[in-house]
């Protein structure tokens, strides 16, 4: 599905762009997104660095493992493959958390920690478990607190009332945080998205990759 | 009132972090630099491990974005959309909303600039925007870094949710305000 979506948004990207006389524009995009990809990579080097830096005394000083404790009977639910001790639970309540905290800054650097952690239990690399498409699950529908860009922005705009929106957007972010748990185990049971669909394709693309 | 609170923790969160994890750490006899380099040095390369799977999902976005086809999408899919409630000029916010979060930023405040951002157009694209994350970003990061490509359920979920997310936002904000 992915290989689909990303190949349609290009075929309709160009083929519209000929019709509407946007083919310069397209040409511009496609090198100035590479561009702002490479940024976007090379700006989270500090920040990354910074904040394993903290999370790695948060780990030793026992800080992560007390918080994954009293947070255990819940990702046990949410990651039944992952053991209660292992780091990839500290990681990713330490993600959570930041994205609760409204902190997106400090919460990417700890879900890529938590996402490489996660794949040290990945017996087919490659190839998304459930544990990943779960986290990925509850990152994607945003839980959170407190919307600051949103708020930062009606301000800016002149809102009377920036920060209405606060309590609209709790009850929508928890909808669809609640709806994506919930898909994310129901779609993992379907039989078109187990594993085993994946392994053999996967182990073919490597060879040919060499 | 409530604006000043909410100023205040983003203040002061962040500096609250990096001093409390230290501090506890020290309490607790961990050697707070040497522990803290040791675990920074990994921040280099999984930030540069990323980049091919971000410039992949950024240029067929950057694509799409520039063509115009949004506003067929848009025609497409209106009909259906103002039938609960979700006016047509936050539509294309709301997709956007699933592929670039920057993009989308951009489309919400243009619709503060020529409808206000107390209007209900403007209060449902902030909802809109607040209440989801972007699906395309995550899945380009987030599996970047482990070098995922067999995405399995992912996307379904991802997309879906954001679907679920819009039209939250639409009858949430109508019964709202």
């Amino acid at each position: 599905m992915i290989n689909g979506i990303w190949l349609g948004l290009i075929v309709i990207g160009v083929v519209v762009a000929i019709f509407t006389g946007n083919v310069q524009a397209v040409t511009d995009a496609a090198i100035n997104f590479s561009g702002t990809a490479v940024e976007i990579a090379i700006g989270l080097i500090g920040i990354m660095t910074l904040w394993l830096g903290i999370m790695a005394i948060a780990e030793k000083s026992g800080l992560i493992r007390g918080l994954a404790k009293a947070l255990s009977p819940i990702m046990k639910k949410l990651f039944p493959d992952v053991p209660a001790d292992h780091p990839a639970m500290g990681a990713m309540i330490m993600n959570i958390a930041a994205n609760i905290l409204g902190l997106g800054n400090a919460a990417t650097p700890f879900g890529l920690k938590a996402m490489e952690e996660l794949d040290t239990l990945n017996e087919h690399k490659g190839v998304a478990t459930d544990a990943m498409v779960m986290f990925l699950a509850i990152n994607t529908s945003s839980v959170t607190l407190l919307p600051a860009t949103v708020i930062g922005l009606r301000a800016a705009a002149g809102s009377a009332n920036a920060t209405e929106v606060i309590g609209p957007v709790i009850l929508a972010t928890t909808i669809s945080t609640v709806s994506a748990i919930i898909l994310a185990k129901l779609f993992g049971k379907m039989k078109r998205y187990k594993v085993e669909n994946y392994i053999e394709k996967s182990d073919v693309e490597n060879v040919q990759e060499g | 009132m409530l604006q000043t609170v909410l100023n205040t923790i983003s203040l002061y969160a962040i500096p609250a972090i990096l001093l409390g994890i230290p501090l506890y750490g020290y309490v607790k006899k961990v050697k707070v630099y040497e522990v803290f380099v040791g675990g920074a040095k990994e921040g280099f390369d999984t930030a540069i491990r990323i980049i091919p799977y971000l410039v992949a999902m950024l240029a067929a976005i950057g694509i799409f974005r520039a063509s115009g086809a949004m506003n067929f999408v848009v025609k497409l899919l209106s009909p259906v959309t103002s039938l609960i409630g979700l006016p047509a000029e936050v539509l294309p916010m709301g997709i956007m909303r699933s592929l670039s979060g920057g993009g989308a930023e951009g489309m919400m405040v243009e619709l503060f600039n020529t409808y206000g951002p107390d209007s209900l157009i403007g209060r449902m694209a902030s909802v809109a925007m607040g209440s989801t994350e972007t699906t395309m970003y995550c899945i380009a990061v987030y599996y970047g870094v482990a070098k995922i490509t067999k995405v399995r359920h992912t996307l379904s979920v991802g997309l879906l949710v954001d679907a679920i997310s819009l039209i939250a936002a639409a009858i949430i904000t109508n019964i709202v305000f």
